[in-house]
């Protein structure tokens, strides 16, 4: 996994809540074996109409904005448990997904593959969302060691949350596998003291 | 203090915990599908680990599946490719397989608990978000993502930090004619879609108590589409009938022993919840949903709610609703019985009862899509096969069908379906397709009608 300390970027604005795994990425661009190409069909009944011609008005599509952090409505990532949700998000080169609020199994999934959620107040991304639509070239800063996102140049910030065995993981670009089996003699002898 | 129904499940099943960070927690049983675990092979290969305990996984094929001529090879190349990458990863680290046209094949979801693979007590996971529907044994159960599918195949175990815990109950007597799918519609249209984000959910009253197993599974099913990750419900008489005889499910001195264990899982008096939310049964009518999130749902006579939020405006205007309008009399021309919500035999037997001697409408195509192959045979052994036949259904084999649209069983662009599967989401029948969830009594009653019906007023 790669490893995040902290990023400075251009965002997009994506205002629509409750955005689902389904919408992230549709289920028929989930018969591919491995993990790559998912972040040409990110967002894709939006990004292009039904016969396949850009939709315009989508703001993926608007030149105005770009950058590696997608600012996003309330509950971000909710519905199907797909990880090729997050594969398409971090293939488009999406590192950031800012919410006021994040799916339990999104969530998890985007910091398995280092991509970091980072979850804001209400009033702060209503702050982030306006900012960005009015001056597209505004940066966010975003810390994971000092646990904080802010605008740069400005005096808008605030802190978010992390579990801290998972921001260790972000900052080292360990997984949890490494870890799960360096600790196999302890899952065996619980094994062994069950059926015991 | 006394401890929950998860607690007690949970704390049996913690093998260490890091300080100040997740537990350790140990998975019993693994369950797999085509579509989330070819990238989990992977990893481990390229890693070189094996995989820790292959007989505690179960495979199945379902998610890409046709549902009309599984005799033949599948058609679409990608999907072929797909369930052969799922055999041979299966043949190669010795997991038992039911692959497409096996006796056992079907839904995960379904298959599992047919079998008694299912049992109380348990850690079950699997790549797929109802997961949760398991949780209707007593049993932990929840959808992980294809990182930690590759984590369970390395250590049988997920590094996680223990959910909260969330109560909903539900006492009284349920009208004539409201099925379990209304009351999980009710309480998700309550609720919201993330109130049980972060918690795990008991389900708990009389009327659950009163529920099939088949039942509970529909309301554990969708507990994920309130945002909680697992939905359980007390293992009781219910629940050990079902389990005993089947396959897989302990027998003899074995199933004694399990049993007087499953008896002591139910949550203690004295136990407290994090959350609590309480709800009458009389006031549960059947449910649709207009909008396209499983929260957006009203009773079948009720109207669309005003609101004003950009998201609200965005999809009534995908669904093409209105504000304040009712959906009673709206044309439908497509309806879907299946899913892993509503595909078992009850489901069958409620929409073959209420089909009986009428004729599906002109305008409307009817797939009715069982959810394993076990329930498949036994929808012609019962006769229901004729009576869905007869009225103009059409019968398909098992598999997740238009609950995703993975494979060809779209809804076209633009149009309705009501639907028993648990997802209303933008295009999750197809692109452009307008989902309305509902129960199978309702979605029967729409395929004879041609339109939606207040179903109460056609009831015996």
């Amino acid at each position: 996994m790669e490893k995040f300390t902290t990023l400075t970027s251009t965002a997009v604005p994506l205002d629509i809540e409750n955005i689902d795994t389904d919408q992230i990425i549709p289920a028929r661009f989930l018969k591919a074996t491995d993990r790559k190409g998912f972040g040409d069909n990110v967002f894709r009944d939006w990004r292009f109409d039904k016969n396949g011609n850009v939709n315009a008005d989508f703001v993926l599509n608007d030149p105005k904005f770009s950058g590696s952090i997608l600012v996003a409505g309330n509950n971000f990532g909710c519905g199907s448990s797909r990880e090729h949700a997050a594969w398409a998000l971090a293939g488009y080169g999406f590192k950031v997904i800012v919410s006021s609020f994040f799916a339990d199994i999104f969530k998890g999934n985007a910091l398995n593959n280092g991509i970091l959620p980072v979850q804001v107040s209400d009033e702060f991304l209503n702050i982030l969302l306006k900012k960005i639509k009015n001056q597209p070239s505004t940066k966010l800063v975003v810390d994971l060691e000092k646990q904080t996102i802010a605008i740069q140049g400005t005096n808008y910030k605030e802190g978010f949350d992390i579990d801290p065995y998972k921001k260790t993981c972000m900052i080292n670009g360990y997984d949890d596998i490494d870890y799960l089996v360096s600790k196999k003699d302890k899952i065996e002898a619980f094994e062994k003291q069950r059926i015991d | 203090m006394g401890k929950t129904l998860f607690d007690k499940v949970w704390d049996a099943h913690v093998v260490d915990a890091i300080e100040n960070g997740p537990q350790i927690l140990y998975i019993d049983q693994h369950l797999i599908h085509e579509v989330t675990s070819p990238q989990a092979f992977n990893e481990l290969e390229e890693r070189d680990i094996p995989i820790f305990r292959p007989k505690q996984i179960v495979a199945t094929a379902d998610h890409n599946t046709p549902t009309v001529d599984q005799h033949l090879p599948v058609k679409d190349l990608l999907s072929r490719n797909q369930l052969k990458q799922l055999s041979k990863n299966c043949v190669k680290n010795n997991i038992t397989l039911y692959q497409l046209g096996h006796k056992y094949n079907g839904i995960v979801h379904v298959m599992a608990p047919e079998l008694g693979i299912t049992q109380p007590g348990m850690t079950i996971v699997c790549g797929d978000s109802h997961t949760s529907t398991h949780g209707a044994f007593g049993t932990i159960a929840f959808g992980i993502g294809t990182s930690q599918v590759a984590q369970v195949f390395a250590s049988q175990c997920l590094l996680l930090t223990k959910p909260k815990s969330l109560r909903v109950t539900v006492n009284g007597k349920l009208k004539n004619g409201v099925l379990p799918k209304d009351v999980i519609l009710y309480i998700i249209s309550k609720l919201g879609t993330n109130a049980g984000t972060g918690y795990f959910c008991e389900y708990a009253g009389d009327v659950f108590e009163n529920m099939s197993m088949e039942g509970r599974m529909t309301v554990c099913n969708m507990s994920i589409e309130m945002g909680a990750r697992g939905g359980m419900i007390a293992p009781d008489q219910t629940t050990f009938k079902y389990i005993e005889g089947r396959k897989f499910a302990p027998k003899g001195e074995n199933l004694k022993k399990k049993m007087a264990y499953w008896k002591t899982l139910p949550s203690d008096a004295d136990a407290t919840f994090d959350k609590e939310y309480f709800f009458d049964a009389s006031n549960i009518e059947p449910m649709v949903t207009y909008g396209t999130n499983p929260g957006m749902g009203i009773k079948v006579t009720g109207t669309i709610p005003e609101a004003s939020d950009a998201s609200f405006e965005k999809s009534l205007s995908y669904m093409n609703f209105k504000k304040g309008e009712s959906l009673i009399d709206k044309p439908i021309n497509f309806v879907f019985i299946g899913s892993c919500t509503n595909s078992r035999i009850e489901d069958f037997r409620i929409a073959a009862n209420y089909i009986k001697g009428k004729q599906k409408a002109d305008n409307v195509t009817a797939w009715l899509v069982p959810g394993s192959k076990q329930v498949e045979a036994q929808i012609v052994e019962e006769g229901l096969k004729d009576i869905f036949v007869k009225a103009g259904f059409e019968l398909r084999q098992p598999g997740c069908s238009a609950c995703l649209a993975m494979n060809d069983d779209k809804i076209p662009q633009g149009e309705y379906c009501v639907s028993t599967s648990n997802r209303n989401f933008e295009g999750r029948q197809g692109p452009g397709a307008r989902t309305i969830l509902a129960s199978p009594l309702m979605a029967a009653a729409t395929a004879v009608a041609g339109k939606i019906v207040d179903i109460t007023k056609h009831l015996n």
